[in-house]
């Protein structure tokens, strides 16, 4: 299918475009899905190549464009001692390359209420106190598909700054990689998240102009404007929308 | 890296750009907006929605009769994949019981349950793949809300209704855009971080068709961030809300009076189907971008497959707008590998620019998504031939990217598109330095199960919100107006469904319908090996499905899947 597996069928877009190129052949690879050796185009991902070896997937995809942290993957090389981890969705393959999918890591999420908590050390104290088992070995960062510097948001965390925290777990997808490799066996994405909504609840100021704006709404102010508004025939709705200012 | 070829090309966007800045720093449009009329005309000869066979008659149902996007039209026309007669027990006793069921775990379906569950009412969310495995977790550039002092709600809904063509539906796209402040807001205590200045100010920006700035955002993650906290709130009331993940629906279930009862799932992991009985149900599954519409690739996840169009249809639900398609203006291009990701509109916002292979620019980058769509189609169609091929035979424009820093300041970029630096800094391109090679990619399903205000269809105790509903965007949803969606309806989904469940009362639960759907296929001659909903998209090459279907006997469900999983074009020949 288009933009999926290797063959490229474009679809609307064929016939539009004039002079088209022939593709080259792509080249094939070895790889060695949980074991077993499947031949597979070299400008695979890891989730394509998979696909393309015959598999449905039904755990170990989501979003398919990195953003979900459905499908963590581990996988060694030939000649080359490393566990190397990666996203299917967004990781190539490579010749010799002998991966497995780990869907899920398991893990507990702590239950809490936000109103009840403080933005501080106290917090992650409370609610993760498996992470001051830290022991500063810089695995997590290593594994992290993001190339996020894990053990530096866990060293946060044990300081108590919850808005480095925030900052530096941003891009986390919640793979679970990080936690995989952990030999203390933190939960490092769920400190994150909790940082994060810490942070958007009570570290950052609040907004004069949206404050002032839910007190118009809250008064009808704009009820006038609205029934105008929904009555208007298409003419003159029309009309009032090609004609109306833009802000630069 | 871009291979050699194209060395020469880049040399022209680097040559254009001094002038284009110019033009970016001047404050006046960098390229005149079309009027009305190059609007309609650009529409009606490029825009896939109009290409000869896109859209037909739907056959059957409450839509009989009305042209709608042919691929759903075919999901539509499908077998269902539960023999009703063999659920009767399950029916009697179901598995699951509960107040509000909820279909689907992305952003508007976890609304829903945390309203339900601060107005008291326990309910249950099934969901295909994992909770947040949605389009609402991808979401990249923002939301639209009109929160900074230049702009206003009422403002907000004439772009949204402009941009719609002065079709959306008046009263969804009041509340759309009257309740988004409130939505920022309330985001806000969940914990969602967003982009402030340094006084508490929201940053806004402008996205396609506003003409206020007014897209709130969260770098360039806004979907991960909301998602997140969304699911983290979710899971902090186990006592008020069970899910259950990779248990999809399949069909509704009605009561012997017609009102919505709950729904049968499917185990992917057990292929069992199993029935849940609820006094309200919400269906919140999102879109269809993996149904593959006319072969384009999508930017969607990948249990974007339509089923919840497919389940309310059967039960009677009516469908509204589902003769147009949004394909985003800026899927990727380049490299094949990321082909028909998404290139997050807020680049454009930000001054990004759209340019043809002589590095000119040829539409203004923020004109509403069909109209950039179709002007980017036509430079690249044999009309006009302005478009750079790849190796793998797309074509695509430019979008300069590095004339951002240049506008906003050096390192504005790798602070605020971390995401999409990342993308494509992976295959050695910095799009700080150089530009990306896009081209439109099927994006949102515009229309979707017709709603009112309350998220109410006309089936008593179904609502639906997000996504899969219809009617808040009409023909062409505005950017960031589709997050602002699943949170505004979503809640209000929550709210009125769990008020609804506190009165209801079940009567005897049935498939009638779907027995019924099977005689009005029967009737129409409609002759298919269709089964659906589509649950997941297939990209087994074909000749392995081939051999997978070749299997006798008493098949197991999946297998009846996999019947599914051919691509449009092939199905088309099996329809013949
Ligand atoms: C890449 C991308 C970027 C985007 N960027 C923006 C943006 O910047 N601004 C903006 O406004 N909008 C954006 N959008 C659109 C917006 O994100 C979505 O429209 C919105 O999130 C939809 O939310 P939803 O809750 O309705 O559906 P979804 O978030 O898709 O959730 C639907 C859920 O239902 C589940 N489901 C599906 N079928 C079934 C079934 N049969 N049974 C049970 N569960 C089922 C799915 O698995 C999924 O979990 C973007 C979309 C994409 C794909
Ligand atoms: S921090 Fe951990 S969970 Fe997050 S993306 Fe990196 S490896 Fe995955
Ligand atoms: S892997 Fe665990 S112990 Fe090692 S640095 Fe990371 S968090 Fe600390
Ligand atoms: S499938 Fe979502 S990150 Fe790979």
């Amino acid at each position: 299918m288009n933009g999926e597996v290797g063959a490229v069928k474009s679809g609307e877009r064929a016939p539009q475009q004039g002079g088209k190129r022939q593709r080259p052949q792509a080249n094939m690879v070895n790889v060695y899905i949980m074991g077993k050796r499947h031949v597979v185009p070299e400008h695979a991902t890891i989730m394509r190549a998979i696909e393309y070896a015959g598999h449905q997937i039904i755990r170990g995809a989501g979003c398919r464009e990195g953003f979900c942290g459905a499908c963590g993957t581990i996988y060694r090389l030939p000649g080359d001692y490393k566990l190397h981890t990666g996203l299917a969705c967004t990781t190539l393959v490579q010749e010799g390359m002998s991966l497995t999918q780990i869907p899920a890591v398991p893990m507990e999420k702590a239950i809490y209420d936000l109103e009840k908590l403080t933005p501080d050390v106290r917090t992650i104290e409370a609610v993760y106190p498996v992470t001051f088992r830290c022991v500063a070995c810089n695995t997590c960062s290593k594994a992290c598909p993001q190339g996020l510097p894990v053990m530096d948001y866990i060293q946060a965390a044990m300081r108590g700054d919850v808005a480095k925290v925030a900052d530096l777990a941003f891009d986390c997808v919640a793979c679970g990689l990080c936690a995989l490799r952990c030999p203390a066996e933190i939960v490092q994405h769920k400190v994150g998240i909790l940082a994060k909504r810490l942070t958007g609840r009570y570290l950052h100021k609040e907004s004069k102009e949206l404050a002032a704006r839910l007190k118009e709404v809250a008064s009808n102010k704009f009820d006038a404007e609205y029934e105008e508004l929904m009555v208007m025939d298409k003419t003159s709705l029309s009309k009032l929308y090609y004609d109306r200012d833009m802000e630069p | 890296m871009y291979p050699d070829y194209l060395a020469g090309l880049l040399k022209e966007v680097d040559r254009t750009r001094p002038h284009r800045l110019g033009l970016a720093m001047s404050g006046q449009p960098v390229y005149p907006p079309m009027n009305a009329e190059e609007r309609k005309d650009v529409l009606s000869k490029y825009h896939p929605d109009f290409a000869p066979g896109a859209r037909r008659p739907v056959r059957i149902g409450p839509n009989k009769g009305e042209e709608i996007t042919a691929e759903v039209a075919e999901m539509l026309e499908a077998h269902s994949m539960v023999e009703p007669k063999l659920m009767d027990i399950h029916l009697r006793e179901p598995d699951y019981e509960t107040d509000l069921l909820i279909i689907g775990g992305g952003g508007a379906g976890c609304w829903a349950a945390i309203e339900a569950a601060r107005n008291g009412v326990k309910s249950m969310v099934v969901t295909k793949l994992r909770m947040g495995d949605a389009n609402t977790m991808m979401s990249e550039g923002g939301m639209q809300a009109a929160v900074s002092a230049t702009d206003s709600p009422t403002r907000h809904y004439l772009d949204a209704i402009g941009g719609g063509h002065f079709e959306n539906k008046p009263e969804l796209v009041r509340v759309l855009t009257e309740d988004g402040p409130g939505v920022v807001a309330e985001l806000e205590r969940l914990g969602v971080i967003w982009d402030k200045m340094e006084d508490g100010t929201m940053q806004v920006l402008h996205g396609g068709g506003t003409s206020r700035r007014r897209m709130v955002s969260c770098r360039d993650y806004i979907g991960a961030i909301i998602m997140r906290t969304l699911m983290d709130e979710v899971k902090n009331h186990p006592d008020m809300i069970a899910v259950r993940e990779f248990e999809p629906a399949v069909e509704l279930i009605l009561d012997d009076n017609g009102h919505c009862a709950g729904a049968v799932l499917y185990s992917l992991d057990t292929e069992q189907f199993l029935t849940v009985k609820a006094k309200s149900t919400v269906i919140t599954t999102g879109g269809f971008g993996r149904l593959h519409i006319r072969g384009f690739a999508t930017t969607n996840h990948y249990g974007a497959t339509g089923d919840g169009l497919v389940m309310a249809y059967r039960a009677g639900g009516k469908l509204a707008f589902m003769d147009s398609v949004q394909y985003h203006p800026t899927g990727a291009v380049f490299p094949e590998q990321i082909a028909g990701f998404l290139i997050t509109e807020k680049i454009r916002g930000a001054g990004g620019q759209p340019l043809n292979k002589f590095g000119d620019l040829f539409v203004f980058p923020r004109e509403p998504r069909d109209i950039e769509s179709a002007a980017i189609i036509r430079e690249c169609s044999s009309d006009r031939n302005n478009g750079i091929e790849t190796y793998a035979g797309r074509a695509g424009v430019w979008l300069d990217s590095p004339i951002i820093d240049m506008i906003h300041g050096s390192g504005y970029t790798r602070h605020q598109f971390p995401g999409m630096c990342r993308q494509f800094d992976r295959f050695g391109i910095d799009i700080v330095k150089q530009p990306m090679l896009i081209y439109p990619s099927l994006h949102y399903q515009n229309g979707g199960i017709e709603i009112n205000e309350r998220c109410e269809t006309n089936i008593p105790g179904l609502y639906v919100a997000g996504e899969a509903s219809g009617g808040v965007h009409g023909r062409n949803r505005l950017m960031g107006n589709s997050v602002l969606d699943y949170n505004v309806f979503g809640r209000r989904a929550g709210q009125h469904a769990s008020d609804y469940a506190k009165s209801a009362t079940v009567g005897r639960l049935s498939l009638d319908h779907v027995r019924k759907h099977a005689e009005e296929m029967e009737a129409a001659c409609i002759q298919t090996d269709l089964i659906s909903p589509l649950i997941l998209p297939s990209y087994t090459p074909e000749d392995v499905k081939i051999q997978q279907l070749a299997r006798l006997g008493n098949v197991p469900a999946r297998h009846s899947m996999l019947r599914n999983r051919f691509s449009p074009s092939e199905r088309k020949t099996h329809l013949g």
